[in-house]
């Protein structure tokens, strides 16, 4: 059964395969059932190899399931072959199940495309990479998936690209995550150096022989690659923009699967960190300041799916605060949630999008709650677990990750506990916008008709996330013995775990106090924008346009780079460089002009060039002989 | 160093083949265009499967030169037709084999076929011949050969600054080979007086080291000048965006994909091989000549507005990708570059053919003046995309396999040249990606929305390139098996040499 495992990324990459060639002959919907098969198929094999993991004592789950060798030159030698072990199992589990959810989601989301097919086709590839991702065994082949991942990412986000703003974002984001790729492939390349290997089984448990500061180097750079996939300051940019793709992209890949992708090579890699402090703290700090960044931001967004995007951004940074603080159950146990309930609101947004034609300006909705019923429940249910609302998923989860910012310096806890705060703020405006208050769309000319509630295709996936939102935290309860998640991992991350300072009682007080700056930012945006749709004094424009970070990077980038490139094109290569070339050519025809008026024919000319030419040569002679 | 003889001449048949083809072209009348092009078609097509069947026959594990042709030919100067094939050749010649039948089929002319025709058999003849050349003399003979036929085919079937193109095309190769030439008769000469024995043979004169060690530093100088404007290597390179770009699309196919590679194999084979010592001792200046082509010719490509100069500007930084895992003198930055020569020969043959396929519609390769193609050319736009993600470098496609040995070879003996190696990386992704951009997405309007897509014939084309792009990418195996011992053989060469 283990030994089988290749089965599960082989399911969406046969869907890629032959959804490639025969897409367009089935057409719709029977492209978008392919697709949706194979990666249930892929869910299905994972849970089979899952159960027969289960069957090997704790320590011994660990099976490297080897296909064929990729690339072989010396000492190097790169596998294609997968890692199971709890950790990958974990990830590889959420994956499938959340994309086979969202590929039914868009069966019906997608309907009346005129790419459905390729949709498909992407989403399969998609996939297959992220399965490669967690599931490789080797930095290399981890990159292969991690790669392919963005890649799909920017085919997917530029998947209408007839518009412009669809097109520049998918560029943005491919261009973005390069630059922590470029991290992640020196990184590789100090790993190699220092074990002569690439494979986690011979790198990971053998970290005690880097010095500290290789170990650092190597933490910092695969962090870089991590700040890109998971958009974290500076590199997050990109992430807002890539909400032009179709919602269910921006639900399975900007939300659920592709953006974790960064924290969790974080766990993976988490005996590096356990040897370099340093870069783990570098983590704390950055994840910390990336979620309260972020959240501030989507407290002033208008529209539905950018407040969800920076929502998902502050999120990661709670997950990156995790890592860097040592608590890694908690990072990936937040992983899941955050999957379930961010992929539930996302899809519900879609919904409402869809309900709405094509409408995202949440000042253009309101009182949806009636017309949608469906979504407008799992919307609720998202909307309490991503503040942290007992006894909601999101609250365990987050809870744990703060207990742990607290042993790490109440500094951390502190930012964490004002994130939570801001959290539940801007998602009631949200839910307030959207669902309650007034209907600001009626009347309005551009809404073909009322709205309307989506096709069950839509909604059963809604209605299954939301019954994940709401039981997952179970995963991983704080009590006694009852951290299922926390036991499943630990073979993994039992040396390098945080074990808890924090006593009991404190850990009660600071669950007391998170529990109530949810509840303070929920009532508070309720009682602000229940009745009102608009605030100016809590909407400034410089939180509208995100702290302007990114019209910053652009005038830089458009300005002085693109001059600087132009410089580079026209001045340097076509002007000096060959204009030196052309130069030396008319040189040589101009002096082949002159040097023929030379030979004039007069015998009295040649004496004297020959005369000249002998005093000079004596001249030198004797100048050599005297010096 | 070992040698396997032919028991049939294989070697010299490849050489020989396309230029009987080419003597045939010149027997059939030129109103017969249609019988010219099957000729063509046909002699390279056979060719191409000789190539395959070397490469078949091809021993793995043998790290020597294999199914030599040896042949006394001038004796009073030690001159004869040596031929063989090694781990390092292999795939050149191949790959040569491959890409010609492929750039006639792909990029058909319709002006004066025969001497089209004619020219490209000659032209393929002197490209396969410079690869398995063992002797100095053959080698400079063969490697001068090809400037005649792609000159005239710059001139006679290029754009409208042809004339331009073509004579800076030839002055610069030819000064290049003037200096490769002074360093030829030195090293021969210089090796008689040490050993008392002119010949011209590769392996004799490399495997006893008779210069002086500033001597070795001033020929392999003079060679290597020859080879980095062929490469070329910055600032030696602006011969190249020209002609790329004002010869027709298989001249663009053949310059990109094989002559270039004529370059980097040089320094390979001789440089290196003849002058170890002085490769090593001079290898900080070559990387850093690499580094900056990468980054430059990254930063220059970004701001081209026509089509092809932008891919001939991408070829600059992919070179330089080669120069440099080539003197970074491990087992990975070597056979990465021997691998790398092959991908960007593919790579880059076929996105100069979708350039040409996209001229062809449009008339025209100025990036300001198309825009969505996707939606009028979805397989085009398709095709472009695969080949693209392959210059990229993206992993699963066959660019990633070599730049990534290059990059993890170099930084193990020249960390910093290999960390400002790898933004080009970065640099890669924002040319290319945004010429794509402009081109292929948006709104289709006026002309660019009533254009047909790839046809049959240009399908034909495009599907073996793409399939071994993805072959490279997923099982790069066998292709490294047989590169790596030749590559060790001359790494231990060099270690010897280093002593």
């Amino acid at each position: 059964m283990i030994e089988a495992a290749w089965i599960i990324p082989a399911f969406p990459l046969a869907g890629f395969v032959l959804l490639t060639l025969f897409g367009r002959r089935l057409g719709e919907p029977g492209a978008g059932w392919l697709g949706t098969l194979a990666v249930a198929g892929s869910f299905a094999a994972t849970c089979v190899t899952f159960v027969g993991l289960l069957r090997f004592q704790g320590d011994e789950r660990s099976v490297t399931d080897s296909l064929f060798t990729w690339i072989h030159v010396g000492r190097l030698e790169i596998k294609a072959s997968l890692l199971l072990d709890p950790l990958s199992i974990t990830m590889a589990l959420f994956v499938t199940g959340v994309s086979t959810l969202i590929h039914l989601y868009s069966v019906g989301y997608m309907h009346g495309d005129e790419r459905y097919p390729r949709f498909f086709v992407y989403l399969n590839l998609f996939v297959f990479s992220m399965l490669m991702l967690v599931l490789a065994d080797n930095f290399v082949l981890t990159f292969l998936g991690w790669e392919g991942v963005g890649a799909c990412s920017y085919l997917l986000i530029s998947f209408w690209f007839e518009r412009e703003t669809a097109a520049t974002a998918g560029k943005k984001a491919f261009v973005t995550n390069r630059i922590g790729d470029f991290g992640f492939l020196l990184a590789t390349f100090l790993i190699f150096g220092a074990f002569g290997s690439l494979n986690y089984v011979d790198v990971l448990p053998n970290v005690d022989l880097l010095s500290v500061g290789t170990a650092t180097a190597i933490g910092l750079l695969l962090f870089l690659g991590a700040c890109g996939k998971s958009a974290q300051l500076p590199l997050y940019v990109w992430l807002p923009d890539a909400m032009e793709g179709p919602t269910p992209v921006s639900a399975l890949i900007h939300a659920a699967t592709m953006v974790t992708a960064g924290v969790y090579l974080m766990v993976r890699i988490s005996p590096i960190l356990h040897v370099a402090p340093d870069v783990a703290t570098v983590i704390a700090i950055v994840g910390g300041a990336t979620a309260l960044f972020a959240a501030t931001i989507a407290c002033a967004q208008n529209d539905i799916k950018r407040v969800l995007a920076y929502s998902t951004i502050s999120q990661l940074g709670y997950m990156f605060l995790a890592v860097g603080s040592g608590a890694y159950v908690a990072a990936v146990f937040h992983m899941i949630t955050h999957a379930f309930f961010k992929a539930l609101l996302f899809l519900a947004a879609g919904a409402v999008i869809h309900g709405m034609h094509d409408e995202q300006d949440m000042k253009r909705m309101g009182a949806l709650r009636r017309l949608l019923p469906i979504t407008w429940a799992t919307f609720i249910v998202g909307w309490l677990a991503i503040s942290g609302v007992p006894p909601f998923a999101g609250f365990w989860s987050k809870d744990e990750i703060l207990i742990n910012a607290w042993d790490k310096s109440p500094i951390l806890w502190a930012v964490g506990t004002l994130t939570a705060l801001l959290t539940a703020y801007y998602m009631t405006r949200q839910v307030m916008l959207v669902f309650y208050g007034e209907s600001r769309w009626s009347g309005d000319d551009s809404h073909a008709g009322d709205p309307h509630e989506a096709p069950p295709t839509m909604t059963i996936p809604l209605v299954v996330l939301a019954v994940a939102a709401v039981v997952a935290g179970a995963l991983n309860l704080p009590f006694g013995d009852s951290a299922a998640l926390g036991n499943f991992l630990d073979p993994v991350i039992h040396i390098t775990e945080h074990e808890l300072l924090a006593t009991g009682a404190t850990q009660l007080v600071l669950a007391a106090i998170s529990t109530a700056a949810a509840l303070t930012g929920l009532f508070v945006a309720r009682s602000m924008w229940s009745r009102r749709s608009d605030n100016p004094s809590v909407e400034p424009a410089i939180l509208q346009r995100a702290w302007r970070v990114d019209e910053g990077i652009s005038a830089v980038v458009g300005g002085p780079g693109r001059e600087l490139a132009n410089w580079s094109a026209y001045s340097v290569d076509k002007g000096a460089v060959d204009g030196a070339y052309n130069g030396v050519g008319v040189l040589v025809r101009r002096s082949g002009d002159r040097l023929r008026l030379l030979q004039t024919g007069y015998v009295r000319n040649y004496a004297l060039a020959v005369a000249g030419g002998a005093v000079a040569l004596l001249t030198y002679v004797v100048i050599r002989a005297s010096g | 160093m070992h040698e396997t003889h032919a028991t049939f001449p294989i070697l010299t048949a490849i050489v020989l083949l396309p230029a009987i083809g080419g003597l045939i072209t010149a027997l059939i009348p030129h109103a017969r265009t249609e019988v010219l092009r099957v000729v063509g078609v046909m002699f390279t097509v056979a060719t191409a499967a000789l190539t395959i069947y070397m490469a078949v026959q091809f021993k793995v594990g043998d790290a020597g030169f294999q199914m030599v042709s040896h042949h006394s030919w001038i004796k009073e100067f030690g001159i004869s037709w040596k031929l063989g094939v090694d781990g390092i050749s292999l795939w050149l010649v191949v790959l040569t084999g491959v890409l010609f039948p492929l750039a006639l089929l792909g990029a058909p002319v319709t002006r004066d076929v025969k001497n089209y025709v004619a020219w490209m058999l000659l032209l393929e003849a002197g490209c396969l011949g410079t690869f398995l050349a063992l002797d100095l003399f053959l080698f400079f003979l063969f490697f001068e050969i090809v400037l005649v036929p792609m000159y005239f085919l710059i001139g006679g079937w290029g754009y409208d600054n042809r004339a331009y193109a073509a004579i800076k095309f030839f002055l610069f190769t030819l000064a290049g080979s003037a200096f490769m030439l002074v360093g030829m008769l030195a090293l021969v000469f210089l090796h008689q007086r040490a050993t008392g024995v002119l010949t011209f043979d590769l392996v004799q004169l490399a495997e006893k080291q008779a210069l002086a060690e500033t001597t070795a530093r001033w020929v392999f100088l003079a060679f290597a000048i020859g080879f980095a404007v062929k490469v070329p290597l910055f600032p030696l390179h602006t011969w190249l965006p020209d002609a790329h770009t004002e010869a027709p699309t298989a001249g663009s196919v053949i310059l990109a994909g094989v002559l270039l590679k004529m370059g980097t194999y040089g320094i390979l084979r001789f440089g290196l091989y003849l002058f170890p010592r002085a490769a090593i001792d001079l290898a900080p200046i070559l990387l850093t000549l690499a580094v900056i082509g990468i980054t430059y010719g990254a930063i220059v490509a970004t701001m081209q507005k026509d089509l092809k100069r932008l891919v001939a500007y991408s070829s600059v930084a992919h070179l330089g990708f080669i120069i440099l895992g080539t003197f970074a003198f491990t087992s990975q930055g070597l056979s990465g570059g021997v691998l790398q020569m092959v991908n960007h020969g593919l790579s880059t043959g076929a996105l100069f053919l979708l350039v040409g396929m996209i001229y062809e519609r449009r008339h025209t390769r100025q990036i300001a003046e198309l825009g969505g193609l996707q939606k009028s050319v979805p397989l085009l736009a398709a095709a472009f995309m695969v080949v693209m993600l392959s210059s990229v470098g993206l992993p699963g496609l066959n660019g990633f396999v070599g730049e990534f040995l290059i990059l993890l070879g170099t930084f193990a003996t020249h960390r910093w040249w290999a960390v400002v190696a790898t933004s080009g990386v970065i640099l890669a992704a924002v040319y290319l990606l945004w010429a794509y951009q402009r081109v292929f997405h948006g709104p289709a309007e006026g002309d660019n929305a009533d254009i047909p897509d790839l046809n049959l014939r240009e399908r034909a084309v495009l599907v073996p390139l793409i399939a071994m792009i993805v072959f490279l990418g997923v099982y790069p195996k066998p292709v490294l098996d047989r590169i790596n011992p030749s590559v060790h053989r001359l790494l231990d060469h060099m270690e010897q040499a280093a002593k």
